[in-house]
């Protein structure tokens, strides 16, 4: 424990700009993959396991295209792309079958494929890490603002991602689909007989949760380690924040999300050795005091 | 009751076919202690996320076996290796070790785990009595702790201490040359990460009295994201940084400070970056890391390493590891042993390779040495250097002293009670 070191970094400009930025950079590219599980979970009351192997493909498939046309952008377009086209294959064949059987079924199916996901990325790329490099875009220095250094490729993924947290809140708040979508969240035999098709909907939900899972790992692929297995500790994460935000909230996984980064990144400076302890004792205290999550429903 | 023909019939072919299956199982365990073939068990990783270590042990290994065999073998007697994949699971580099022997015939062990599993296979090789040569295993508590220590155990890879020495007498003389005083550590917070940082941090002040350790930061080994670790570095603004940090987190931490211009701001030293795993792995390498040679094909500069590199690349289509001439190492001092003993029994081999010193295109003078007194090799080439972005990415390495690798070595021995 270092308090030392924290109030003097809560006191210096310098230290606050890099800290809160470094805060907002790790809980952005969290809220991208928890969002999705938050958003799938809310409406089909499935955890689905697979998610942190929806942002390994998208890494994945961020490497090869970023491999084959040298475009940072339409690789990550390709992430985003290829694996909601793959949630769609594995929402429809496979997660569709098991949504009214109970947990273990799920997450047996889940399990399956994350162990099937890991074995195809050796299979496909190889059992060695990958690592895809800088856009030369972004090979620039970082920027000082009072001091505190800012990458410019983090200044460009924090605007990116509110962009996509916008783009997101419009989606559910102000178009239909979003209309439907959180009427079958809450009554899914109503939406039924209304005659819209909630399999269509559950499908779009997942399609959507894995375009974002997707697009997490084709944005952060440039300064990640690409390994199978690669998914397991940000799903890890994602859960975290989906807890304390409040299982199916997109608004509580965003300020879960931003409350994780902000706890590692001034962690570290007054608790280096407890870093990992503080994300659960967060959890914990959020728990106790409110056990549905920081903007869960109760019940 | 009587018994009639066909109940006989029955029983004979029964028994007989009792008796048949019994031959098939027994029969490869008697047919290889008879034949000309000397099977070697090798458990290595072959799968998961250090995989690419163990599968460039089994290639150095199948490489050398064909040459070793092609020259006679072991005192005649052609090897045939039996290579299992223990997952890095320490557990189950003990289930495969004592499968390799009793099931599978084995009559020596290679083992080519890391420290967590060679331990393991240590105590198996110990309850069956059989030669054991630990290949990658760093730890130098392995063969260097009395406790530890078996008569049919050897090691043939570069280990902690020696590392240490070498890292501290040569980050001394930077930080003397450029008055860097203010330290940095950035390592996996488990015992590898911890043990290595210590031992570095120990003999850097002791060839520079001078050096303080400010900042220490334990990231967790497979962290995805190390921004916070990266950020409270620059916060501390140290004069130089000390990293043991390996394999994919080490070129992730490398991505990721380097956006932060993170080596602009003060010396990195990295002891694992100079591997061709990360080496070429890295997209945006940083110009002036410092780095031990793991292993690189122009250190020693020698044409035998750079021919062995060049061979090895030729056939897997990538460089060797540095797990990969640890292997060369330990194979090739079998094979000698096997010579100078001219036998292939394990405990004559054994017998055959203290104080054993053979030519190797990895040697600090063109030959190493298995020390009598621990079983462990010394004399390999080890030495630092700063990396540039293409090959030969270390173009300037200096090589380690040997002199004073030993004398301290023995003076760590002594503090730990070893001797």
């Amino acid at each position: 424990m270092n308090l030392a070191a924290l109030t003097d970094c809560l006191t210096s400009a310098s230290c606050l700009v890099t800290q809160t930025t470094s805060g907002l950079i790790i809980g952005m590219l969290l809220f991208l993959v928890a969002a999705g599980l938050t958003l799938i979970f809310g409406v089909l009351k499935v955890v689905n396991f697979t998610h942190g192997s929806f942002y390994m493909l998208g890494a994945y498939l961020a490497l090869t295209v970023n491999g084959l046309t040298g475009s940072y952008f339409l690789a990550v377009l390709a992430a985003a792309a290829g694996v909601a086209a793959f949630a769609f294959v594995f929402e429809r064949f496979f997660m569709s079958k098991v949504y009214g059987s109970n947990v273990l079924m799920q997450l047996l199916v889940c399990y399956a494929f994350i162990l099937i996901l890991d074995d195809a990325v050796k299979i496909i790329w190889g059992p060695e890490f990958k690592s895809m490099g800088m856009a030369s875009a972004f090979q620039q220095p970082p920027i000082f603002i009072a001091g505190g250094i800012i990458p410019v490729f983090y200044l460009f993924l924090i605007i990116v991602t509110l962009i996509i947290s916008v783009a997101l809140w419009l989606i559910i708040t102000r178009t239909r689909f979003g209309t439907v979508v959180r009427a079958a969240a809450v009554n899914p035999s109503m939406v039924s007989a209304l005659g819209i098709n909630t399999g269509l909907v559950y499908s779009g939900v997942f399609v959507l949760g894995g375009m974002l899972a997707g697009l997490a790992g084709g944005l952060a692929a440039p300064v990640r380690s690409l390994t199978a297995g690669m998914g397991f500790s940000i799903l890890i994460e994602s859960f975290i924040v989906t807890v304390i935000g409040g299982m199916g909230s997109i608004a509580g996984a965003l300020l879960g999300s931003v409350l994780i980064g902000l706890v590692r990144s001034f962690g570290s400076i007054g608790f280096p050795l407890f870093v990992e302890g503080l994300m659960f004792l967060l959890m914990a205290v959020i728990l106790i005091l409110k056990p549905s999550g920081l903007l869960g429903k109760e019940g | 009751m009587t018994r009639n023909r066909a109940d006989l019939d029955r029983r004979t072919v029964l028994k007989g076919a009792a008796a048949g299956a019994a031959a098939t199982i027994f029969a490869p365990n008697i047919v290889a202690a008879q034949s000309k073939v000397v099977r070697i068990g090798m458990p290595t990783i072959l799968s998961g996320r250090v995989a690419q270590l163990g599968t460039s042990s089994r290639n150095a290994i199948q490489m050398e076996v064909e040459k070793i065999n092609a020259a006679g073998g072991l005192a005649g007697r052609q090897i045939e290796m039996v290579i299992r994949d223990s997952k890095g699971q320490p557990q189950e580099a003990a289930r495969v070790a004592r499968e390799l022997v009793n099931s599978d015939g084995c009559e020596i062990l290679l083992d080519a785990e890391a420290s967590s599993g060679s331990f393991a296979v240590q105590e198996v090789a110990k309850d069956l009595g059989v030669l054991v040569m630990h290949t990658n295993s760093e730890t130098s508590s392995l063969t260097a702790d009395p406790k530890i220590r078996i008569p049919l155990a050897f090691r043939s890879c570069r280990q902690g201490i020696h590392d240490a020495v070498v890292s501290g007498a040569y980050a001394a003389e930077i930080a003397k040359a450029k008055k860097i005083n203010r330290w940095g550590t950035c390592s996996p917070d488990y015992a590898y990460g911890r043990d290595n940082t210590q031992l570095f941090v120990e003999y850097l002040k002791h060839f520079y009295p001078q050096a303080e350790v400010t900042t220490e930061a334990w990231p967790k080994l497979f962290q995805p994201d190390y921004t916070e670790v990266i950020t409270r570095v620059l916060q501390s603004k140290p004069q130089a940084l000390y990293s043991a940090l390996w394999g994919g987190d080490l070129t992730s931490w490398v991505d990721q400070a380097n956006i932060y211009a993170l080596f602009s701001q003060m010396e990195v030293f990295a002891i694992n970056m100079a591997d061709y795993t990360v080496l070429t792995a890295v997209k945006n390498l940083p110009k002036g890391i410092h780095s031990a040679t793991r292993y690189i094909k122009t250190y020693p500069n020698t044409k035998a390493n750079a021919a062995w590199g060049d061979e090895y690349r030729a056939r897997f289509k990538e460089y060797p590891t540095n797990w990969s001439w640890e292997n060369w190492v330990g194979i090739h001092f079998i094979a000698e042993g096997a010579k100078k003993a001219n036998s292939a029994d394990g405990k004559k081999i054994a017998e055959a390779m203290r104080g054993l010193k053979i030519d190797c295109p990895f040697g600090a003078d063109g030959t190493v040495t298995m020390r009598a007194e621990d079983q462990t090799v010394i004399n390999y080439a080890i030495g630092w250097g700063a990396t540039i972005s293409g090959e030969p990415y270390v173009p300037e390495v200096t090589g380690a002293n040997w002199d004073t690798i030993l004398q301290l070595e023995a003076e760590w021995k002594k503090r730990n009670n070893y001797t």
